[in-house]
């Protein structure tokens, strides 16, 4: 059994980290309520981006010469998958989903004998790829800088993907990440925005539009900015369920602490009362001895 | 019957303004300024960089964009823009700034005429609002 200075030394250091992660908790609850409110707010906006675009992609005339971001090369064979996670740790699971779901789809790419090429969003996400996928990243993003996930780096991706793409160097792009959907819970999402999946396609679409300039004008312009708000959408996502996550598992992790601390207070007790008892008995057999 | 419709302004971080009682909009649209009533045909159009004056019954408000995208459906009008700022709420300081910023992207030498033409707009409007 562990003396008691060695209990006393372990409770006071297990009180310690139990004062750490119930800040950490209160930090990340009050992070939340941004993130969250923002994630919202942005919803509205990626929302009616696109609906124009279904809108306008309903509406075009010539299906064979429409923009390539819209339609696609015409071949499936280089995947660019954009894995985007947090830059920091302890959120509990976040960041492991993203890629747990990420290298499912990997390997159903590489099984089917297409080429994979990664750029990782965020610096856990690249830690945790780099030792199987190394040689399949070819760009890792961080934004350590920025506070709050602002529009401004979320184009800097996208222009980056739309760069990669007019060169023709992928077929399909596919993003990943965490929508939150509350605090204990957040979807780990694969969502493809080269080219874009119309699957309901067929909606309303009786409507006709009055295009100016031109419908191939519009949306040549308009679906490089869709790519980057849809990157900023999960951005946003990304961020709430970071905090949402980093909250839950820091509640966990003060509450793992505070039965610890009852343990070892416990058996601090016993080990005292047992070493006083040892003591009387010495005392009373030597002076029985006597 | 009502001449009322609805407005609504997004930019990326959150819904900027939600109106339900406007008379009129005019939006600087790529070809020209363009005054949309309740009832207009379905359209979508770009903007370029102006003003954005909205007329409604509870007070017209103007707001400066620099891009931005409309559309105009069933009595729903939506901007979608990434900047934009309440020409009443712009102050001085601010104003300068995009000026500046402005003036500098309309006095780089090499790019498409399109890009000038909307860099040299920039600076007329911003000009324009002192």
């Amino acid at each position: 059994m562990a003396s008691l200075d060695d209990l006393k030394k372990r409770i006071a250091s297990v009180k310690s980290t139990q004062k750490i992660t119930k800040a950490m908790k209160m930090v990340a609850a009050a992070k939340l309520r941004r993130a969250q409110e923002s994630a919202e707010r942005g919803r509205p906006y990626s929302e009616k981006m696109n609906n124009i675009i279904l809108n306008l992609s309903n509406g075009i005339s010539d299906k064979e010469n429409a923009p390539k971001l819209l339609s696609g090369t015409g071949e499936n064979k280089t995947h660019l998958c954009v894995v985007m996670t947090s830059d920091r740790g302890l959120c509990g699971g976040f960041n492991s989903n993203i890629i747990k779901k990420a290298k499912s789809h990997f390997s159903k790419i590489l099984n089917e004998g297409k080429q994979l090429k990664i750029i990782t969003v965020g610096s856990k996400g690249n830690d945790q790829l780099k030792r199987v996928y190394g040689d399949k990243i070819i760009k890792n993003i961080s934004f350590k800088e920025s506070k709050n996930a602002n529009y401004f780096d979320a184009d800097k991706v996208g222009r980056i993907i739309i760069e990669k793409f007019e060169a023709g160097e992928f077929d399909i792009c596919t993003i990943f990440f965490n929508q939150f959907k509350n605090v204990i819970t957040q979807l780990p999402q694969a969502q493809q925005i080269i080219p874009l999946n119309n699957e309901e396609d067929n909606n309303n679409s009786d409507e006709s539009y009055e295009f100016e300039p031109d419908e191939d004008e519009i949306l040549s312009n308009l679906l490089p900015k869709n790519i980057s708000t849809q990157i900023f959408k999960a951005m946003l996502e990304n961020s709430a369920s970071e905090q949402g996550s980093r909250m839950s598992a820091m509640d966990n992790a003060t509450r793992n602490a505070g039965e610890m601390v009852d343990k070892l207070t416990i058996e601090y007790n016993r080990s005292r009362q047992a070493a006083i008892t040892k003591e009387l008995i010495e005392i009373i057999s030597g002076a029985e001895s006597l | 019957m009502s001449e009322e419709f609805k407005i609504e302004i997004v930019n990326p971080e959150k819904s900027f303004l939600v109106k339900e009682d406007v008379l009129e909009v005019v939006v600087p649209a790529f070809e020209g300024e363009m005054g949309i009533l309740k009832d207009h045909i379905s359209i979508i159009s770009f903007l370029k960089p102006g003003i954005i004056k909205v007329f409604s019954k509870s007070g017209d408000e103007n707001y400066y964009v620099e891009d931005g995208i409309i559309e105009f459906k069933n009595n729903n009008l939506s901007i979608l823009t990434s900047t934009i700022f309440s020409v009443k709420d712009l102050d001085k300081s601010k104003q300068v700034d995009l000026l500046k910023k402005a003036e500098a992207e309309a006095s780089k030498s090499e790019m498409s005429d399109q890009a000038k033409y909307l860099a040299d707009q920039k600076v007329e409007v911003l000009r324009s609002i002192n």
